[in-house]
Formats: C-alpha cells, structure tokens, sequence
C-alpha cells in the first residue's frame, strides 16, 4: 500500500507539473483567419484588423509579448475613441483571451496536442492511485490519524503553496484566462461535442470543477465507506455538479436553448434578474419563460418548505456546487474553520451584510428593469451590479471561498458570505424542523464535533450540556455525528416542539438537575 | 472587586440569584471557594456554583494544566486528530467572564484547622470552603523494573507529554491490561505504526465488565487492527536494556517480550497519597459521606477521589468515570449554594469506544447474569454489531442494555429503565430507541426474528414514529 501511495503521488506529480508547464509550450502567429474567428463583431473586426497588421504571420514564442503586442494595437483603438469623446464607439469586448486562443499554433498544439489529454490522465489516476492506497490501507472508520501532523492540513508550507495556486487559479480564471488558454484548447473537442461551440475558459472551470468534485468525491466515499449518510450525500453533490451544473446548460445551448443552471438559486445565483439574462429568457419561448418561473419558485417557494421540513442541508450538503467543492475537495480543510466566539459575530455580521447587499442591488436591478431608468437615487444600477459581481461573485465566492480553503476551512464562502446561505439560515433558525439532537447524557466533551465542524460551530458547547443544536449557520454535513465517539450527535428531522431547549437537562441524576447557560 | 456582582449582567451566567440577598446586602463576607483540581468534577462543581451564586469567590489550583480540558480526548491528540487546544471545552475568556480563578500550581499541604493551604511550598491561599477534587493517578503493581525509562501509565497530561517522548521513533510496545485505558492506548501506538502486544490476565477482553459474546466481539476487532492480543498472559518482569530503558518484558509463562515501550494500564486509584495523615479521613479515596462532606468541617471531595463511606444504591463506593465527576459536581453545587442535596446518581449509563466499535451500557449488565436475570442477545453476520437485553426474569422488566456498533437514544432508555419497562416493549420500538445516523441499516428484520425465536412467539417491530418518540420523552 506505501508503495502504491508513493507511486500515485509521483505520477500525480510529474503529471501536474507536465500541465502546467504545458501552458507556456505555445507559438503564437496571428492570421486573419485566427482575427476573423476571435473577433465576432464585424464593426470591431474592421476596426481592429488594420491596427494588427504587423503582426500577421508574425511567430511569437512569447506569449506576455504577444499578448503585450496586441493589447498595445487594440488600446491604442479605444485611446483615440475616447480622446475624441467618442463614447458610444469604443470597444468595451475584450477580445485578447480568444484572439491568443485562435492564434496559438506550433508543433505541440498542432501534432503532439492529444498527449496532454494522456498527461490529465495519468494526473487524474495518480490522484486516485494515491487516494486507494491511503484510504483503504486502514479498516473502515475513522481516518483523522496524523491530520495535525499534516503539513498540508494545518496551515503548513504544504497548504499555504496549495492556497497561493488556488488563488493564481482564480486570479488567471476571472482576470487573465488569455494565460491559461492552452488548457482551454484541450477541451475544446468535448466542448465542441457537447454544445457545438468551442470551449471558453468557463469550459474548462466547469470541466476542472467535475473532475476534481468525482476525484475528491471518491476519496471522501472511500474515507467515510462505513457511513451511509455520507455515502449517499456525496453522490448527491457529485450527480448534481456533472448533470445539473455541467451537461444540462451545455446541452441546452446545443438545442438553441438559454444556459441555465436549474439548481442554481438566487441570490447566490445573484444575476439571475440581471436584463440580460431577463430578456434572454423571455425571449426564448416557452422553456425560457418556465425558467424564468422556475427561479422565481425556487427561492420563494421550494427554498422555504425544503427548508422546513430538512434544514438547509438539502441544499449546501447534498445540491450545491459551492458546498459540493466544500465536501469533496474541501474535506482535507474542514478542521481549519474559526471556532471562536469573534469569529461567529464576525460570521453574523458578514454574511447578512452580503444578503442584504444581494437584494438591495436586485431591487435596483428590477427597478431599472422595469421603469427603465439606469440610476437609482442617482446610483448607476449598472455600476452596484458590477461592483457586486466583483466583490462578491469573483473575489469573495471564488478567489477568497476556495482559495482560502488551507488557510480558514473549506467554507468560508458558505459561512461568511453565501446570501443563499444566511436566507436558508434564518429559516432553518427560526422556522424548521431540522435539529442535531444531542443524546441525554452521553457527551464527555472531547471536541472532535467542534474541531471538525466547517463551518466552525462550537458544536460541543450544545452537546456537553444537553442541548440540541439549533444553528443558522449548520449545513448538516453530518461529520459532527460521525466523528463522535460517543453516539452523543445525530441530526434528524422532527417536530418542532422540544426542537430548541434553551434549559436543558443532562441525564444522569435521579432529579433533574438544569444546565443553565 | 466582586462587589456588586450579583446586579452584573453576563449572558453566560444565568444567575438564579438576579438580586443581591438580604446577608449579602447586611455586609456578610464574600465566601471564598477553593476547587482543588480542574477536571470535570472541580469544573462542574465551580461552573454551578457560579450558576447558583453570583458572588462568591471561586478559585480552581491544578498543577496539571491552566484550563480545563477533556481527558478522555488526550489520546486523539498523541493521533493527531486534534490539538491540545481543541480539547478545552472552554475559551480561555470563560474564566474571568465567569469570575473563576485559575490558579497554575500544585498543593503540596492543607492545615484544615486554620483553613490554610500551601501552593508550590510557599504561596498560601486561605479557603472558607474547599473542594477536593483530585482525580486518580495509575496504578502500579510492584513489578520489577516498572521504574525504568519507557514504562508508564497514561491519565495526565503529563503523561500524555510522556507517552510522546517514550514512544519517538520505537518499533515495538506492550500494553499491559484488557480495560478501556488498554485499549485507548493501544490504539494510540497502532496509529503511529507501532507493533504493540496486549497483554491480559484474564481469558477474555474486559472480562470483569463485559459478558463473553461482546468480549469476543471486541477481541476480533482489536486483532483486526494488528494487535497481538495476548489473553490469559500476566506480566512478571520489566526488563532492562542495560541503559535504564525497557529492552523487554518477561511474562509468567516465561515468554519474553522485546519491546521499547511498556504501558500500564490495569486500573487508577485516587490521587490522595499527599493528604494521609493530614486530619482527613482517607481510605483507598477521600471518605465522604452522601453529601459529599469529609470529616472536616466545609472541606467536600468528589470525582474519582472520592470514596462513599455508604455506596448509593446499587453503585460502587468509588466511581471513576466521566459522567459521575459531573454529576458529583452538580450536586455539591447546589449543597454549598442554595439547599444541602445528597448525590442520588438515576440509572448507570456509560460508553466508549474500541478502535472502530463504539460501545453504549445502560442500566445494569454484568459480565454475567444474577440470578432472576434472564437475557436476550443478538449480532449481525459480520459480527461487529451487536445488542444485550438483560431483564428480571419473572416480570420481564428490562434491567440493561448494551449496544455494540449501534446508538441508542438515551433519554429514552433512561425513562424505561426508571418505569422498568418490559422486554417485549422495548425491542418492539427498536427503530425509535435506534440513534443511529439517516440510512443506517437498523437490523429490525434480523432483531424481530431472533426475538421471535428467543421467546417462540410471533412478533414484529414497529416503524419509526416521530409521535412515539416524543410520547416516550415527554
């Protein structure tokens, strides 16, 4: 087994290194041909054409000075614009990641490309090579020896270098995907496959966030193969990433249909009533509009009573992509989470911050979109919706949520910033059947439930003194239930009445003795 | 500095005293209670009191550590399933929130008669109430070599700490003893890779506690996780690697052993060595009588250090568990706040865990049957999961249960136990009584049928019932 262990580890290796070192293995030649596919607006093409000319035929085999070229022709197009104060003609498209895409060429893009599909490969099967030898090497059960040791898993040299490439993932997915195209290429024959179109840098995330969701997913399954809850909500989490998230809107654009993700909910799904998508809707028949109703039902209808009757668990733990990285992939960080008493008012504050920064900016959106008019007591609604996608969708969600994965936990998005989270949150509190159910008397206050606990819940405050767990915050991973050696844990849904007991009584003595707080 | 205490408002503190008492407001004397020890008991006994009283003085000495933490946690930190630091069950801002005195120190001498006790032999602390609560220290048997390097026991932190230094980078360790510290550490060793032996006395796995079929249970287990489970073997000899260190141990059947590490794990006593000949009536423990009072006046002892002169029903006169130092702690609380209360433990409950298997008790199940004891037992195929029924077997009330590998649902049990419940009832609503998590197959089928076949009658267990279970807890 050590030695498969090793061997995995050293294919995953030489393979991740092969890939990334992959990205730079490009020429870079500009033909019209290349201009003519990249540039889909005919007016900006026949603006830019004649400003790149030079460069045509032109062999790069630096991209930076490619890119550098380009840019440097399509800036000066805009600087003239708006130096003459014509607004209305400058080109806000940025074209650089598709003009670098359809230009790169050379003999690897050219002939050797379908060996890089054989190095993700091996990538992937040494990840799991290295996953069966270390999760079946121990009889099924708990598997948390050495995690403190790790230097991966507590904040090590391992787990910060982890970090940095998360967030230079991120960086390069949100702000430069002209500098990761050659991965893009890779995909784009299932892209092609799939919807018709060649892959986009959103492609190749949500083919990356598959993979890694099915490899992760494995490992958690072989880890917990004694635990049926989690068995069955792993494969929930991994089913609705593959079909939900990944094939359903690529399929539907192959049918002339919107992209649309049907498990994606507002507000974490924060533009679903931006216009665009409004009128893209609308004005695609009859699916569209039923998407449309379908949203709408979904927060203010199904969100609710799933909620009731399951806690938010149905949604972060078993739907949500978010949450379904978090237990797959974050499953390694889950002990990294803030449990202090700063960190739950910090939580508090933050996450409904964003909630209600969520539904202020759709109000504008609707009110715009309705009345027509772009500002909102003299606030631009154009720049709120920008300044949220930013903030919050690219930096807070993306770059900080699974960035920071070895730094503070695996759900830090969920816990400080998902507004669907503090929405579901507030019901689950104040409105549900859910509940962890604390058993009598049974809890020796050993804190495993609090340490593995990701979304940092002091779990054994309630357990130690009787009380059921009734928290906003619980995304009902059941981990606390599962790491408990002592049966105190189990969630469960039930009647509301006996759900919260603020004046518990623990167990054990002939007279009721209370736990007062 | 605590005047006024009793108006302060802190959300962690209900205080069942909002207002100040008429002799606290005549100027009485702010009372000062001193908890030696930080374990559960001392822990317990001086949260309640602040609960009860707000304005009191409560100072908890330990020399072990600062902060209270959960000793039956230290072993995941030597496997690296937690840190120190997560197995305090408290923030460090607790303490002053709740005005409890942490005093890092050890006491090496109590003069009761002036009320004086002696920190680290110099610094004094004067007490109008003291609560002993000392917890244990291992046991050790008189064996040769026991002192050498390499050979421990395991209960403190110090120990934990030792243990660490001990084991850095051997091969090869025998425990000695078949009981829950046995196996804990057994486990902890196994989990950095070292060969270890058990060693036990008896002919089967915690024989004393545990009836043959869960003995056996757990043995298969514990050898399924590579340990060399040596039953019927008694330890005569630590030997010595030439350089103060264990090099082997030396069985009576004349086997010899070689290992680098020893662990002694047959039982603790009370840690009270310290105060014999003090004036305070020791036995094997601080003798105390149902209120916890010892033979000096307002000086109360509890937890594992505390030996009843009088067992309560049913129970033994030292109870070195978890669950008893708490309620120990609850009761003399309200004893030394609000009305004297006698300690009346309700039904016998504990648990724990054997490598993968955990195991709950409840009420009472010897290791075999009394006599007017009848049982029921069933396992599954794999044989790692299992259910015991003892109950009376004339009325059929249900006497104890112990589950293997399976959760029961303890307020319930507890209810039935008290009401003496019938067999036939309990089993019947098996999948309400079951804790075990969502999808978790529940074995009624297999249950009811052996059920059937043990009492040669029809018989069926009722579907979960959410209004059951509230009827039956409420």
């Amino acid at each position: 087994m050590g030695k498969l262990r090793i061997i995995g580890l050293f294919l995953f290796g030489l393979g991740f290194g092969l890939l990334v070192s992959e990205l730079s293995m490009s020429e870079y030649q500009l033909t019209n041909r290349a201009l003519t596919k990249a540039v889909t607006n005919p007016t900006h093409l026949e603006l830019i054409s004649p400003r790149v000319e030079g460069m045509l035929g032109q062999r790069f085999t630096s991209k930076t000075e490619f890119i550098r070229g380009y840019q440097k022709a399509f800036n000066a197009i805009n600087s003239e614009f708006k130096s003459a104060g014509e607004w209305d003609r400058v080109i806000w498209t940025d074209y650089t990641f598709n003009v670098v895409k359809q230009s790169s060429t050379g003999i690897l893009i050219d002939k050797y490309y379908g060996l890089f599909g054989l190095v993700f490969l091996m990538v992937v099967l040494g990840a799991l090579l290295y996953i069966f030898a270390s999760k079946l090497a121990r009889p099924p059960g708990i598997d948390h020896n050495d995690i403190f040791l790790d230097p991966m898993k507590t904040r090590g040299w391992l787990g910060i270098i982890t970090g940095i490439g998360l967030i230079l993932f991120y960086i390069a997915l949100y702000w430069y995907p002209e500098y990761i195209t050659n991965w893009v290429i890779l995909l784009d024959p299932l892209s092609l496959a799939l919807s018709g179109n060649e892959a986009s840098q959103w492609f190749l995330y949500g083919f990356l966030y598959c993979v890694v969701m099915v490899v992760m997913g494995i490992r958690m399954i072989l880890k917990y193969r004694h635990n049926k809850y989690q068995l069955i909500r792993t494969f929930s989490v991994i089913f609705f990433q593959i079909s939900f998230a990944f094939l359903l809107p690529e399929i539907l654009v192959r049918l002339n249909q919107p992209y649309y993700d049907f498990k994606n909910i507002w507000p974490l799904d924060y533009d679903f009533f931006f216009d665009w998508n409004m009128n893209h809707l609308l004005a695609s028949g009859g699916l569209g509009l039923f998407m449309l109703v379908w949203g709408i039902v979904l927060f203010a209808v199904s969100v609710p009573i799933l909620v009731y009757f399951y806690g938010k668990r149905w949604y972060c733990s078993w739907v949500c992509g978010c949450g379904g990285l978090a237990e797959t992939l974050g499953d390694p960080f889950r002990q990294l989470s803030d449990k202090s008493l700063k960190a739950w008012k910090f939580e508090r504050i933050s996450v409904h911050l964003v909630l209600v920064f969520a539904v202020l900016m759709t109000g504008m959106t609707l009110y715009s979109f309705f009345s027509g008019d772009t500002e909102v007591f003299g606030v631009s609604t154009y720049n709120v919706q920008k300044s949220y996608g930013f903030l919050i969708g690219a930096v807070f969600s993306g770059v900080v949520g699974t960035g920071f994965y070895p730094i503070m936990g695996n759900r830090v998005w969920c816990r400080f910033g998902c507004p669907l989270a503090a929405y579901m949150g507030m019901i689950q509190k104040f409105k549900s059947r859910f509940r962890i159910t604390t058993n009598g008397g049974q809890c020796i206050s050993c804190g495993n439930c609090s340490t593995y606990c990701e979304m940092g819940i002091d779990v054994r405050w309630y357990a130690q003194r009787g009380q059921n767990i009734v928290r906003s915050s619980c995304v009902g991973c059941g981990i606390c239930s599962a790491v408990c050696p002592r049966g105190v844990l189990n969630l469960e849904n039930g009647p509301e009445k006996g759900r919260i007991n603020d004046n518990p009584i623990i167990i054990g003595q002939k007279h009721a003795f209370l736990d007062l707080k | 500095m605590y005047f006024g205490a009793g108006l302060c408002i802190n959300k962690d503190i209900v205080t069942t005293k909002p207002f100040l008492s008429l002799p606290e407001l005549m100027g009485n004397k702010t009372e000062h209670i001193v908890i030696i020890g930080n374990g559960i008991s001392g822990t317990t006994a001086a949260r309640h009191i602040r609960k009860r009283n707000s304005s009191c003085i409560i100072t908890i000495i330990s020399s072990e550590t600062k902060y209270f933490f959960s000793r039956t946690a230290l072993m995941y930190v030597y496997m690296g399933h937690m840190k120190f630091e997560h197995t305090k069950p408290y923030e460090d801002s607790f303490w002053p929130k709740n005005r409890i005195d942490l005093v890092y120190g050890h006491v090496n001498q109590i003069d009761f008669g002036k009320k004086i006790l002696k920190i680290d032999n110099n610094e004094e602390i004067m007490y109008d109430k003291l609560i002993l609560a000392l917890g244990s220290v291992p046991n050790k048997f008189g064996w040769p070599g026991q002192d050498l390097k390499g050979v421990q026991g395991l209960y403190s932190c110090q120990d934990l700490m030792l243990m660490e230094t001990n084991t850095d980078g051997i091969e090869h360790a025998v425990v000695v003893g078949g009981g829950l510290i046995g196996i804990e550490m057994a486990e902890m060793l196994s989990s950095r890779g070292i060969k270890t032996t058990m060693l036990v006395r008896e002919a089967r796995f915690w024989g004393n506690i545990l009836p043959e079929q869960e003995s056996k249970l757990i043995e298969r287990h514990i050898i399924s996780h590579g340990i060399d489970l040596k039953l019927n073997h008694s330890l005569k000899e630590i030997k010595s690697n030439g350089a103060n260190r264990v090099g082997s141990i030396l069985t009576e059947s004349g086997e010899v052993i070689n290992c680098e590490f020893v662990g002694l794990t047959i039982g603790v006593r009370p840690n009270v060595d310290f105060l014999r000949g003090s004036g305070l009536e020791v036995n094997k423990g601080v003798v105390v009588n149902k209120f916890l009072e010892t033979n000096q006046p307002n000086v109360y002892a509890l937890g594992d250090c505390a030996e009843f002169k009088e067992a309560p029903s049913g129970r033994k006169n030292i109870e070195q568990v978890w669950y008893t130092g708490r309620m120990m702690g609850e009761t003399l609380a309200k004893t030394i706040t609000t009305s004297k209360t006698a300690y009346q433990p309700g039904n016998w409950f504990n648990s724990a865990k054997f490598f993968d298997i955990e195991y709950q008790t409840y009420g009472r199940v010897g290791n075999k049957l009394h006599e007017g004891e009848s049982d029921f037992y069933w396992e599954n195929i794999d044989g790692n999961k299992s259910l015991r029924i003892v109950y009376n077997s004339d009325s059929e009330a249900v006497i104890g249960i112990n589950v293997f590998g399976i959760r029961l649902r303890h307020e319930v049990i507890d209810r039935w136990l008290t009401e003496k419940k019938k067999v036939k009832e309990v089993v019947g609503e098996w999948n309400n009584i079951n804790f075990d998590p969502e999808f978790f197959k529940r074995y009624e089928k297999e249950i009811a049928h052996e059920f059937a076949e043990h009492f040669g009658i029809s018989f069926n267990i009722k579907p979960k019932n959410w209004k059951s279970i509230l009827n039956l807890v409420s």
